[in-house]
């Protein structure tokens, strides 16, 4: 299957060993679905040695900054993100969900000051799995069906 | 760790050093304050109430610390008196009032409230209860009550009964019982049982739980009753509050098959909870933990303020 070959691409990134079934979300979340001028793919429900079905998601001409790496260590805790340029891998990294999220997570709690008040939204990881995390300001903790609402 | 400057927002902030620490400087004022009426320690300090949600009780708990420590107070007991009706933020109203004073108590609906205060102020934070998140101060009153009546906390069987879904009270309260060896009984309706993250922390700590919605098999195990009250106010549905209220009510038949010894404890107001014959038995502690306030409070204000 010469289309999942990670060099398919001339510049961009392929995030590899995404679950099966969270590929969309993973575009959703990065909001790679909108036009960015460069081809977006999606393989779903690839064979994987490691995970047994995998997806994946090719885009070309982006390239992602810390924060979504961190979105996607959310998401998709076993991925790997391939940073393709001139059609070869310069750089690959499994991403890691951090010990703090800060900024890119919203507090499920409607009323926690920080859905309120400005704040940078932080968060700690209280277990990965279960993907579990607490709210520093409200100290609510957040599993994962709401870490995924809040994204 | 060093008290002086230290915010107090959360019992998850302490360790079980800080509180056996905490709970030793309280004893010892509480002792100076019976000697000699009121103490000069914190002289010349003043202490601003943030209370943008109205609680009587704690604040006069709080301004009687201070004025018995020797310092003063101002500020405000509802929001609806202050910029905030104009649309000030909570930042802006902390950093005004940073500028008066030497110490910040706050009480806020919003949960996560003194934090953020904390993080905004370069003078001491404490949090009178943010939402139904942490009320700090009220579970060191509560662990010095125990303290001073049984002369330990280890080795105690300690029921919490009432609103457990959203009484800020007893959640941090259970959170520093799990520091001590106790065994903890969660009594309550089934629509207000304890959140199941505090109870598997609970359990990850080695804290024995029970829970039940029985009160009357369970009193006969317990050393100390703690009731809350069902809070109307924090029913996100009316509906909701109907079927539960009036769930429980601690009267002389139900103590009549409790240990001698069982003390019952309620951090106050109390609507129909405990009956008021109670209040004359042996079993009553609550106006004595009302008391506890003054001197626990007077220990916090006094090592943030770095005076003692």
């Amino acid at each position: 299957m010469a289309e999942l070959k990670v060099t398919a691409i001339k510049e961009g990134t392929v995030i590899d060993h995404i679950p099966a079934g969270k590929g969309l979300k993973v575009i959703e979340i990065l909001r790679l679905n909108r036009p960015n001028g460069g081809a977006l793919l999606l393989a779903s429900n690839v064979n994987s040695k490691k995970l047994g079905r995998k997806d994946i998601v090719k885009v070309e001409g982006r390239f992602l900054s810390e924060e979504e790496v961190n979105k996607i260590a959310l998401i998709a805790p076993t991925a790997t993100v391939n940073i393709v340029r001139n059609y070869k891998v310069s750089e690959k990294f499994k991403v890691e969900i951090p010990d703090e999220i800060t900024g890119i997570l919203r507090c499920a709690n409607p009323n926690c000051v920080s859905n309120h008040e400005y704040t940078v939204s932080k968060f700690y990881v209280v277990s990965r799995e279960p993907l579990k995390v607490r709210c520093h300001y409200c100290e609510r903790t957040m599993e994962e069906e709401d870490i995924l609402r809040n994204l | 760790m060093e008290w002086k400057g230290r915010d107090v927002i959360s019992i998850r902030d302490f360790s079980k050093e800080d509180i056996e620490f905490l709970l030793k400087v309280a004893e010892r004022l509480e002792a100076e304050l019976n000697e000699k009426g009121s103490l000069d320690y914190a002289k010349g300090k003043i202490l601003a109430t943030l209370f943008f949600e109205p609680s009587t009780r704690t604040r006069l708990s709080f301004e009687s610390a201070m004025h018995r420590l020797g310092g003063s107070v101002i500020g405000f007991s509802s929001a609806s008196s202050t910029s905030v009706k104009k649309g000030e933020s909570l930042a802006d109203t902390i950093k005004t009032v940073e500028q008066y004073s030497d110490v910040i108590v706050i009480r806020h609906s919003m949960e996560g409230a003194a934090r953020l205060a904390a993080e905004v102020a370069e003078i001491p934070v404490i949090n009178a209860g943010d939402g139904s998140n942490q009320h700090p101060t009220q579970t060191l009153l509560d662990l010095y009550t125990i303290k001073r009546a049984f002369g330990k906390i280890d080795g105690l069987t300690i029921g919490l009964l009432g609103d457990l879904k959203y009484g800020r009270t007893v959640h941090s309260l259970a959170e520093a019982l799990a520091f001590y060896n106790v065994e903890l009984y969660l009594i309550s309706p089934e629509l207000l049982r304890m959140p199941k993250h505090i109870i598997e922390e609970l359990q990850e700590k080695g804290v024995k739980v029970h829970e039940t919605s029985d009160l009357e098999g369970a009193i006969p195990e317990l050393d100390v009753l703690y009731v809350t009250r069902i809070q109307r106010e924090r029913f996100p549905d009316e509906q909701e509050y109907l079927k539960v209220k009036g769930s429980y009510q601690v009267n002389c038949e139900v103590l009549k098959n409790a240990k001698e010894t069982l003390k019952v404890m309620h951090p106050l107001p109390r609507v129909d909870e405990i009956h008021p014959e109670v209040d004359k038995s042996k079993h009553a502690l609550y106006f004595r933990q009302v008391f506890s306030g003054v001197p626990v409070r007077m220990a916090l204000l006094g090592l943030t303020l770095g005076v003692l």
